[in-house]
């Protein structure tokens, strides 16, 4: 690793020095560096490209860190990563990607991953994007997310889109079991000519499963973002999908909420707001001494932190 | 000191402050009168919340009318809202470390907002939005304005909202700005309690200063704000 890998690294993964943590550094498509645990094993897949990450039943604090870095311009990266995570464990999980581009072609990252969840496991799942570069290439995210929580399950899942990235596609569906909670919290700052759009397909099969998707974004510039969600209740189940997106400049932002309700006992509830920064929010920041320009920043951060 | 010389302002071709001349030299002033008698519209117009269309403000002798809310603020001026602002992501914590201009730790923190009568650990990490009701937003705007222990302290309508806590806490905390600085208050209200507490009383009716009067002829006023009030205008 050089120090450019280094700098991203640290953007994307701050939690990699733990010394008990199993990981997989990906770099430019393939792995520079991976350890494996007594209780948790990564392996590479042999008909594809990709990993898989089994975890073992009762695994109390696991980390896994799995960052990918890519560094070469022009280079289109696909990768298939399994986590299998067995019954009664409890494990945290970091998955960054950093682009630095610093030329004229487009460099991507494809990362598909999927979740399986046994009976009564937490999973917290977070994950960083980020890209950099001179180069007028662009730098391109899309991931996808499968998720299979298991009776009593839960997934805790972080996202956040830092800057820079030219391009998203994000597509995260899940499936839940009895009483199974599924918990995404997504964050997505755009910039320039950006453009991100995020899909959720939630499917709430067992009695007593619940999912809170909670999606925060500020689009500034001319990006575009487009935010869409469909939750379908087959069960007595309890949904809440929030989507709040601050406006600035030339930037648009479109929400498009679904929620199939199939059972008389499924409660499902979607909110959504769009707007430019409340003037009130300026004025109280600036009664506290902070110029025009610094309550702007700090209601932006805190929105997105 | 704050001082009004001359100041209107008009909106619409309504006169809604006319010709308004006040020294604010005591520790303690309170501006009261009638619903739509312009109180809370001085009040903004000292922060810099709104221009006046005529007149002008001196802090200290300086000229402050054409300043930004900013520069006012660390001018040392301070201004509680009447209806406090909700934000989504800025907790209470970060809003006290962002009145006090300084990161105070929990303890600290805990203890400013304990001056309001909250018990701060279930509060700290809370953020400041739609989850706390209108009396705990009112106390924590109250409490991250009195941490500034500004030069002048402006609260619109204070007691608004205060629900369950009592109002000798709260003339505890005027009192404390008093105490620390040397800091004067001005203070909007038709709260009883707190005209009594008072040290001059700003008699505001129809836009325009209908009396100021010193606290040794409180009681007069008093029985005449009592006439008039009727709890206070939120947009007024």
């Amino acid at each position: 690793m050089n120090n450019l890998d280094s700098h991203i690294l640290k953007i994307i993964n701050e939690e990699l020095s733990r010394k008990d943590s199993a990981y997989n550094i990906r770099k430019d498509g393939k792995s520079i560096e991976r350890a494996s645990t007594d209780n948790i094993k990564i392996e590479s897949k042999t008909d594809k490209d990709g990993i898989d990450i089994y975890v073992k039943e009762g695994t109390i604090n696991g980390y896994v860190h799995i960052p990918v870095i890519l560094t070469k311009s022009g280079f289109s990266d696909k990768v298939y990563n399994d986590f299998h995570i067995e019954k009664n464990s409890i494990v945290v999980i970091n998955a960054g990607c950093g682009i630095h581009n610093d030329a004229h072609k487009d460099s991507s990252h494809n990362g598909i991953h999927r979740f399986f969840i046994g009976e009564n496991s937490y999973v917290k799942y977070i994950e960083k994007h980020y890209g950099e570069g001179d180069g007028d290439g662009k730098r391109i995210l899309d991931p996808v997310t499968e998720v299979y929580l298991g009776k009593n399950a839960t997934l805790e899942m972080d996202t956040a889109q830092i800057k820079g990235v030219s391009s998203t596609i994000r597509q995260t569906k899940a499936v839940l079991e009895d009483g199974a909670k599924l918990v995404i919290g997504e964050k997505i700052m755009t910039h320039d000519n950006q453009t991100a759009k995020t899909i959720f397909e939630v499917t709430l099969n067992g009695s007593n499963s619940s999912a809170k998707v909670t999606s925060r974004s500020v689009a500034t510039d001319k990006s575009h973002q487009e935010f869409i969600s469909n939750v379908i209740g087959n069960n007595e189940c309890f949904a809440h999908v929030e989507c709040d997106a601050i406006i600035k400049d030339e930037a648009s932002v479109t929400s498009d909420p679904k929620i199939t309700a199939n059972h008389i006992d499924a409660r499902l509830i979607h909110e959504a707001t769009i707007g430019k920064i409340a003037g009130e929010q300026l004025i109280k920041l600036m009664t506290l001494g902070l110029s025009k320009k610094k309550a702007e920043e700090t209601i932006i951060n805190g929105f997105l932190k | 000191m704050i001082e009004l010389i001359n100041l209107s302002y008009e909106i619409d071709n309504k006169k809604i402050l006319d010709n308004i001349n006040i020294k604010f030299d005591s520790n303690f002033t309170v501006i009261t009168g009638p619903n739509g008698s312009g109180k809370s519209t001085l009040a903004k117009i000292i922060m810099g919340i709104l221009k006046p269309t005529s007149g002008k403000i001196l802090y200290n002798g300086e000229d402050i009318t054409n300043l930004s809310i900013d520069k006012r603020a660390n001018m040392g001026i301070s201004f509680s809202f009447q209806q406090p602002v909700k934000f989504k992501g800025i907790t209470v914590h970060d809003l006290i470390n962002l009145s006090s201009g300084e990161e105070m730790n929990v303890h600290d923190a805990c203890e400013v907002l304990s001056q309001v009568g909250l018990c701060a650990k279930e509060y700290i990490n809370r953020e400041v939005d739609s989850s706390l009701s209108g009396g705990e937003l009112k106390r924590i705007e109250i409490a991250s304005v009195s941490v500034r222990n500004s030069n002048v302290t402006i609260f619109d309508e204070p007691e608004a909202g205060i629900d369950l806590w009592s109002f000798n806490n709260l003339i505890k905390i005027f009192k404390n700005l008093r105490e620390k600085n040397n800091g004067k208050t001005i203070i909007i209200s038709h709260q009883e309690r707190i005209i009594n507490n008072s040290d001059k009383i700003v008699l505001l009716e129809n836009g325009k200063v209908k009396e100021i009067k010193s606290t040794k002829e409180l009681n007069n006023i008093v029985s005449v704000t009592n006439c008039c009030k009727v709890g206070g205008d939120i947009n007024e």
